[in-house]
């Protein structure tokens, strides 16, 4: 392989050596670099995308709900855009209702764990809500059993009744895992 | 370099003369020597193939990964149908998911034997301590891929156990919340979480891995075998003593992986049953539902110890999720990470196998209390535990009211409470068992659905079985009817107390001749399967059937079952069949205005109506769907409509209780009218 015993030019500018290594570096680093955040840039586009506002969902309606102070499981149903599929009034969660003995007012409860976000569901006997995850027990009204895994009471969610006797929730997602209810 | 020898080529073949072509050009050969010809201290031996088993392992991912993902649509309308379509439809589909999942857990397996081996010979000490880091990086790749994979059939447990997941990721401190963001593409599980876990599962993971791995090869040639002290035997090239030994341990995971996927069908062959390829290999469970509690919610086999972990923070609240999910896991990494710096210490060694080791071990302690947990009901004596059910019904659970039932004897409550709290336990462990099984049916229903003629709609799966009345009906029926009304076979067992229990009639078989004949049974009129325990105790249909159906004159043995076999041709469901003439005297009876018809509107008898239900179309869909939208209308309870809401009917600008559809599932479903395939398979 006769180029292969060719001479190599010996670098007798150090200063000039020193600017073709830079930019022999930048050159191909910004070659190497634009696709790579053009990646990058589409990656991180869930994190500029704000979610809309909570709103009043309708639920169900007041007569739906007895007055004997236990709580009910209702799905939330909701138009629901997922990416590029829109979906019209689909089930998009569910909330526990319940009203006191010849109450008007409805308290509502996300059934979505505080703790790592399972579904909690009624406990055989009807006494506590339990999530079948990792056995965080929360009374009726929502609050923790102790000792629990999970760091919160469930959430409590706004609800109203409208004087068509119509029962609506404030929909709202709530961080897991944290002592706070932050809004996710 | 090793130089060829051109002169021979005259007297080389065809063959021999291309193979120096290419060598000339690659110089292959001496990289295939490089391959094969390491030196092995002392010899072949067995302990040397766990390195090899893991790389072969991965090469069989890369392989039925790569086939897989020639059939697999990443997003949530298509993710559960095209893992479907390959575990039930395609050629030796189940052969190749069953591969791709099995081997999956033979490579943790495989990684935990080839750690455990690393740190007890102490092969992770100077100069391979990069290599060791290497190998843990590469394992945090592994368990990364065995994460994402297990979403990607988007059914409920994947769904679930990644949503458990991605919410642990968001409790990490400052970025926590972004990087779930990210994980999942938004704020909402859905296409881009699928197609994020893809490319994580498909690309970055693997795509660093075999960066990771080339390194690690690399090393592990530069450093050479560590070999096993004493050394005793001369030592041996790698090719081909090695190799052998390293095919055949392959072979063999190989064999216990196909063994995995083929024992149930072997099972079924023994037993003389027919085997459904579909159903072997790895599972499919029904598709995700985020509306759909998922009570059987649990990850992989593996990660059972770490799921497990985050329940012995009990009450430790946010600190001790961050704990169990974030620092020690982070704590336990970080100690394998300094093993080789602290191997150089006096007793670094010991204490680095004696760490490993109580890792494993606590791991495996962990796994099989989440086991217990699971599965206490399926070996719990409650024969035992009889007596403090007993006092738990009667008590309700209240611990004042158990200290009065057993007098205040300290002793006997706390062996009491001690009792409670193993029914307790068998209650959570029974509720999972109910809905594994749940679980299990809804796989099975959703497969069924699947294979109809017409395939699965544009909307996707969950469409198909939101719409269908033999999944949905009774959630319906027990979230909205139950609380009245009870469903249960009089044949069954625990019938009679359900029944009993019931404040509104039975509805099992619900349009049938068999349940008309109780309705106009004397007997069971007033019972609780049918008016008992309404306001219709005392009403006129009661008053009818107990003493003018009594009359045998007027009503006539034949005459009764005519009208029977008349209602039920009205309601029209599947299987029932009748004479033809025995239905036109029943009709002529029902119509009568001296018999039923004094009553009830029948067709054109002209009844008003107002006074009692149209019998016309009784029990047909029209009818059910009807009488669920409103009961008060005139043409079936009217004014005299007791407790029963108006299920279809809105209050003004507001929503129905059900909507149109739901009730028409309710109605199809107590008619038993729902998809059936055609033919069983065999």
């Amino acid at each position: 392989m006769a180029e292969q015993h060719r001479p190599v030019a010996h670098p007798v500018d150090s200063r000039r050596s020193f600017l073709t290594e830079a930019l022999a570096i930048v050159t191909g680093g910004l070659a190497t670099l634009t696709p790579v955040a053009a990646g990058v840039w589409a990656f991180l586009d869930p994190l500029r995308r704000t979610k809309a506002a909570a709103s009043y969902l309708p639920v169900t309606e007041l007569a739906a709900i007895p007055d004997d102070g236990l709580p009910r499981q209702f799905p939330v149903i909701a138009d629901r855009v997922d990416a590029w599929t829109g979906f019209a009034a689909e089930p998009i969660g569910a909330v526990y209702l319940r009203r006191a003995k010849g109450s008007d007012t409805v308290e509502a409860l996300s059934a979505t764990c505080p703790h790592a976000g399972c579904f909690v569901e009624m406990e055989s006997t009807g006494k506590c809500f339990r999530c079948p995850c990792h056995n965080s027990e929360f009374t009726l009204d929502g609050g923790i059993v102790a000792p629990s895994p999970s760091p919160r009471p469930m959430d409590a969610l706004e609800c109203r009744v409208a004087e068509n006797g119509g029962v609506e929730v404030r929909w709202q997602k709530f961080r897991a895992g944290v002592a706070d209810k932050v809004e996710q | 370099m090793k130089h060829t020898n051109h002169g021979d080529a005259v007297q080389k073949g065809v063959f021999g003369r291309l193979a120096d072509f290419f060598d000339d050009r690659t110089g292959y050969r001496a990289l295939m020597h490089e391959a094969l010809y390491e030196r092995v201290p002392g010899g072949a031996r067995w302990r040397y193939v766990w390195g090899s088993t893991l790389v072969f392992a991965f090469m069989t991912q890369v392989i039925t990964g790569l086939f897989l993902w020639a059939s697999y649509s990443a997003s949530a309308q298509t993710a559960w149908e095209s893992v479907y379509y390959i575990q039930h439809e395609m050629a030796g589909g189940w052969l190749l998911r069953g591969i791709h999942h099995f081997m999956a857990q033979a490579m943790v397996v495989l990684l935990a034997l080839h750690l455990l081996q690393v740190v007890i010979d102490g092969a992770y000490k100077a100069p391979r301590e990069v290599n060791f880091w290497l190998g843990l990086i590469l394992m945090m790749l592994v368990l990364g891929m065995a994460l994402t994979g297990y979403l990607l059939p988007w059914d409920q447990k994947g769904y679930w156990a990644t949503i458990v997941a991605t919410n642990l990721a968001g409790i990490v401190p400052g970025i926590g919340p972004s990087l779930q963001q990210l994980v999942i593409g938004g704020s909402e599980y859905g296409h881009h979480t699928l197609t994020r876990f893809f490319a994580l599962h498909a690309g970055f993971l693997p795509g660093a891995l075999i960066l990771m791995l080339v390194i690690h090869l690399s090393l592990f040639r530069k450093h050479g075998l560590h070999a096993k002290q004493p050394i005793t035997k001369p030592d041996a090239m790698f090719w081909p003593d090695q190799v052998l030994r390293d095919a055949v341990a392959m072979l063999a995971v190989m064999a216990v992986v196909l063994g995995v996927i083929l024992v149930p069908a072997l099972r079924a062959m023994l037993a003389g049953e027919p085997v459904d390829v579909g159903h072997l290999g790895a599972e499919l469970g029904a598709p995700a539902d985020p509306s759909l509690p998922y009570a059987a919610a649990r990850p992989e086999w593996y990660f059972l110890f770490l799921f497990q972990f985050l329940k012995v923070f009990e009450g430790w609240g946010a600190t001790g999720e961050f704990l169990g999910a974030i620092v020690v896991p982070g704590l336990i990494m970080g100690v394998m990470f300094l093993m080789p710096i602290i191997g150089n210490w006096k007793l670094g060694h010991r204490f680095n196998v004696a760490f490993t080791l109580g890792i494993v071990a606590g791991a495996g302690l962990l796994t099989a209390m989440a086991l217990n947990e699971d599965y206490y009901a399926l070996w719990a004596d409650k024969a035992a535990l009889a007596d403090a059910q007993k006092l738990y019904d009667e008590t309700g659970g209240d611990e004042e009211k158990l200290a009065a039932a057993l007098g205040g004897d300290k002793a006997k409550i706390t062996a009491m409470e001690a009792k409670w709290e193993k029914l307790e336990k068998i209650r959570h462990s029974q509720a999972f068992l109910d809905a594994s099984k749940q679980a299990t049916l809804d796989a099975a229903r959703a497969i069924e659905l699947a294979g109809r003629p017409e395939k699965i709609p544009t909307a996707g799966m969950l469409e198909l079985v939101r719409t269908d009345a033999k999944s949905q009906g009774p959630r319906l029926f027990a979230q909205h009817c139950a609380s009245c009304h009870a469903y249960v076979d009089p044949q069954a067992a625990e019938a009679a107390s359900v029944i009993a229990k019931a404040s509104a009639a039975n509805l099992h078989g619900f349009g049938s001749a068999a349940w008309m004949r109780g309705l106009l049974d004397p007997d069971q009129v007033a019972g609780p399967a049918y008016f008992g325990n309404t306001a219709h105790k005392d009403g006129d249909m009661v008053n009818f059937v107990q003493n003018e159906l009594t009359d045998t004159d007027t009503w006539k043995k034949d005459d009764i079952e005519a009208v029977v076999v008349a209602m039920a041709a009205e309601a029209g469901l599947a299987g029932e069949k009748a004479a033809e003439p025995l239905v036109a005297k029943g009709r002529e009876l029902i119509a009568s205005d001296e018999r039923c018809g004094s009553c009830h509107r029948f067709r054109d008898n002209g009844t008003d109506l107002g006074t009692a239900c149209d019998l016309t179309g009784w029990g047909s869909r029209e009818w059910l769907v009807g009488i669920i939208v409103d009961p008060t209308h005139e043409r079936f309870y009217g004014d005299t409509n007791d407790r029963m809401p108006s299920f279809g009917k809105a209050p003004e600008g507001g929503l129905p209780r059900l909507t149109r559809a739901q009730i028409e599932l309710i109605a199809d479903w107590l008619r038993g009218e729902w998809y059936r395939p055609a033919v069983a398979a065999h």
